[in-house]
């Protein structure tokens, strides 16, 4: 008898924990005193939106200088940690030195044989040698990263943006392995000493998660265009890949372009005009 | 000599199960803080949801937004009440710290009584902060 | 059953307390990684893997080797095997159990480990490794636990046990199998892109674990009275010998299949490991001896007169058992990192605290592996006594 009852409260409580699991400790939505309304979430009236983001990288318009003001921008105003940057000793006392192999970063420099190492060539035309070819996440069609994530914190968004919810990421590295870019970064100490005036209008990354390039999809979700994009003075332009109408479209019906290691059917989304 | 091991182990297990008891007995406790309301969060009146649902329930919340900004792309908040509000901490106008704008009375003050350390600042800034 | 793990002699709480030492010193060298983050490893940018992964791999290895004693013994009914079927499967949860860690200290944000289950991922092949590790750790603790009891007891196992132990062996398979997915599926990494891979990773298992089983007879033989028996040392050390074997062959399949077609992509990997790459040619000399020792080894135990030499025998399958960790612990994972996809050289060396840390979690992992062969042989020995 015993036993029965305590099989059966094990029974019930089991069943009662499944059911507390399934339903959402709290509703927002009903919270309201009449009841009546509901709250609803939305996106912002001026964002902008696409079906698919695409960049294009018009190679004949950068120069060094361009560069430079490209990752500038971009890693200033979000935040990404500058280990050359010198730390303020009375703000971040005892800070380690750094490994600069641990070095994060969004979009960065490559010489044409490192960005397009299949695309290698005794003859390259010497124009292409010189040239400084930007590169950073392409926020691939089939992504690899997010296929290996093992919590969903890199995901593909609607609009093709691949993304990093930093809240989620456990830090396991999987992603950085699987990405054939090497566009991922992770965050082996405490970012902060290392940047040089913080941006509050991005978050800055706690250390053990990793991070990439986001397209600024804060920037687009205030209707405005990427950082990149505003210091490149025409050599990059972004837009909606399924859109026929789109500049990206234009450009890519005007120019011969190609993009990293195409052969493993990652469909990247960043093009570059020869 | 088993029995008196036994009894004593018990008690000193019992003692130590209590020891939060016997801490407040020797430390003096205060009452929960206020938190203050300045600025344009005392003149509002109206947050997103009502003071005690708020009290009680703002970490869900913070929770279920930033899933929706981060994930959705979802940025704006039309609350049941009929106000509209930028799921954010701190920034514009219309996020947490916009309106209320100090985060260390608003904030702090209760998490530090309660002892509960949120992580929400190793990573976002207040940008009154920052000089 | 637990008692006896409390009741020694000298030597055996000597080397608890050794091994107790060792896992304080690899906490504290944790507890400074846990603050400051994973900027006290060697990894970088570039080699985002290192000591940590590379043993895991490893060690899912010796745990599936356990696999080597179950088939012969509960499929084919090879007595001889009853006497150590045990010890594979209690090997098998401490190899286990050093796996789980060595994830964990992997990882950046180990607080936020559950959200793994709070978020399942079916596409992650992480998410599968973590369902058979765990699923294989609970199979092999409650096996071993229940035929050891009823040992004792002097009565059959109860008859749930057989289904979990027909169950357990293709998990066996499985968390070899599902680590090898891990890296040969992904994209841009020409070293680990190889459908050969989880073979490879098996072979180099069913060497390993039972290398390192026949290891553990020669100490058990020294300490306790519980003699595992000649005959099943010998069995076990042939399949060592087939599959090490098993294990060269496929590298050479390898070496031949990147050499011949000459796809840069996949060639460069095994270039860097074997020859050096631009001049960075730290691991050089790691993989020559690797590969000496396998081969070594296997001639020693494929010649019969030397197999059967008592006092080799251990010799061999120590250097099987190192050279098969060199390859896999130091090859596997750098390896497929460098060079990086875009060409650039960052040469892996793992730093002092992390192989701190490293023997931590190996000295845990000994830990498990001594209780539970302690419990194991004292069985054993009361039930002949």
């Amino acid at each position: 008898m015993m036993e029965n009852n305590r099989r059966r409260f094990l029974k019930v409580a089991g069943i009662a924990a499944i059911g507390l699991g399934a339903s959402p400790a709290i509703s927002f939505a009903s919270s309201d005193a009449h009841g009546a309304a509901v709250a609803v979430k939305r996106k912002n009236k001026e964002a902008l939106s696409a079906h698919r983001w695409g960049m294009v990288i018009d190679t004949n318009k950068i120069t060094d200088e361009i560069v430079e003001k490209i990752i500038d921008a971009c890693h200033k105003t979000h935040n990404v940690p500058d280990f050359n940057h010198e730390v303020d000793e009375e703000k971040y006392p005892e800070t380690r030195p750094v490994n600069h192999k641990q070095e994060v970063k969004w979009i960065w420099e490559e010489e044409f044989h490192n960005a397009f190492p299949d695309k290698e060539d005794e003859f390259l035309a010497e124009r292409f040698h010189d040239l400084p070819f930007l590169v950073t996440c392409n926020h691939c069609k089939n992504p690899p990263c997010v296929q290996a994530c093992p919590t969903q914190a890199t995901f593909k968004r609607e609009d093709g943006i691949v993304l990093m919810d930093f809240h989620r990421c456990i830090g396991c590295r999987f992603c950085m392995a699987a990405c054939p870019f090497g566009a991922r970064s992770f965050n082996f100490r405490d970012p902060r000493p290392f940047v040089e005036e913080i941006d509050p209008r991005f978050p800055t990354r706690s250390k053990g998660v990793v991070e990439k390039c986001n397209l600024c999809a804060e920037r687009l979700a205030l209707g405005e265009q990427p950082h990149c994009v505003e210091a490149s003075e025409g050599a990059i332009v972004v837009g909606d890949l399924d859109d026929p109408e789109s500049e990206v479209r234009a450009l890519l019906n005007e120019h011969y372009t190609i993009r990293r290691k195409q052969s493993l059917g990652t469909e990247p989304s960043v093009y570059y005009v020869m | 000599m088993n029995k008196n091991l036994i009894i004593t182990g018990l008690v000193i297990f019992v003692l130590a199960v209590l020891s939060p008891f016997w801490f407040n007995i020797v430390t003096t406790t205060q009452a929960a803080p206020e938190p203050e309301l300045l600025g344009k969060a005392k003149t509002e009146k109206k947050c997103v949801l009502d003071k005690y649902d708020m009290r009680a329930n703002h970490m869900s919340l913070l929770d279920e937004w930033r899933d929706a900004v981060v994930r959705d792309a979802d940025r704006q908040y039309d609350a049941a009440n009929g106000k509209s509000f930028g799921m954010s901490l701190s920034t514009g106008e219309n996020s947490c710290l916009g309106c209320h704008e100090d985060k260390a009375k608003f904030c702090d003050t209760c998490h530090t009584y309660a002892s509960v350390d949120p992580y929400c600042w190793d990573c976002h800034t207040n940008p009154k902060e920052i000089e | 059953m637990l008692e006896i793990a409390i009741k020694g002699s000298k030597n055996y709480w000597l080397w608890l307390v050794f091994l107790l030492v060792v896992m304080g010193a690899g906490t504290i060298a944790y507890l400074d990684q846990f603050m400051n983050g994973l900027m006290t490893t060697g990894m970088s940018r570039d080699v985002s893997w290192g000591f940590y992964i590379a043993n895991f791999t490893f060690l899912v290895g010796v745990a599936a080797g356990g696999v080597m004693v179950v088939i012969p013994y509960y499929l084919h009914n090879y007595e001889k095997f009853h006497r150590i079927t045990i010890l594979g499967e209690f090997l098998a949860v401490g190899a286990l159990i050093m796996c789980l860690l060595f994830i964990v200290v992997d990882l950046g944000q180990p607080i936020r480990m559950l959200n793994v289950l709070l978020y399942p991922s079916p596409k992650s092949m992480l998410f599968y490794d973590m369902l058979v590790l765990n699923g294989y750790l609970f199979l092999n603790i409650v096996i071993g636990w229940k035929v050891l009891e009823a040992e004792r007891n002097q009565v059959e196992p109860p008859s749930w046990t057989k289904p979990l132990i027909y169950l357990s062996i293709p998990f066996a398979i499985g968390i070899h199998t599902v680590t090898a997915y891990l890296y040969c599926g992904l994209p841009g990494r020409g070293f680990w892109l190889t459908a050969i891979l989880a073979p490879r990773f098996l072979a180099s298992a069913f060497a390993a674990g039972p290398a390192f089983l026949i290891i553990l007879c020669y100490i058990i033989r020294k300490f306790t009275k519980f003699d595992p028996g000649w005959d099943a040392m010998q069995t076990l050390s042939k399949i060592v010998c087939w599959a090490i074997i098993a294990n060269l062959f496929f590298f050479l399949c390898e070496v031949f299949v990147v050499y011949y077609s000459n796809i840069p992509g996949h060639k460069v990997h095994i270039q860097y490991l074997l020859f050096g790459y631009h001049g960075y040619t730290a691991l050089v000399p790691w993989m020559w001896t690797s590969l000496t020792l396998m081969a070594t080894g296997a001639i020693f135990l494929l010649i019969p007169q030397l197999r059967n030499n008592k006092t080799l025998l251990p010799i061999s399958c120590a250097m099987i058992f190192f050279g098969a960790w060199i390859d896999k612990g130091l090859g596997m994972i750098s390896g497929g990192f460098v060079p990086s996809p875009l060409h650039h050289v960052t040469e892996y060396g793992p730093t002092g605290p992390e192989i701190m840390i490293t023997l931590g979690v190996y000295a845990t992992g000994f830990l498990v592996i001594t209780i539970l062969y302690k419990l194991a042989t004292q069985v054993k020995e009361e039930v002949r006594g």
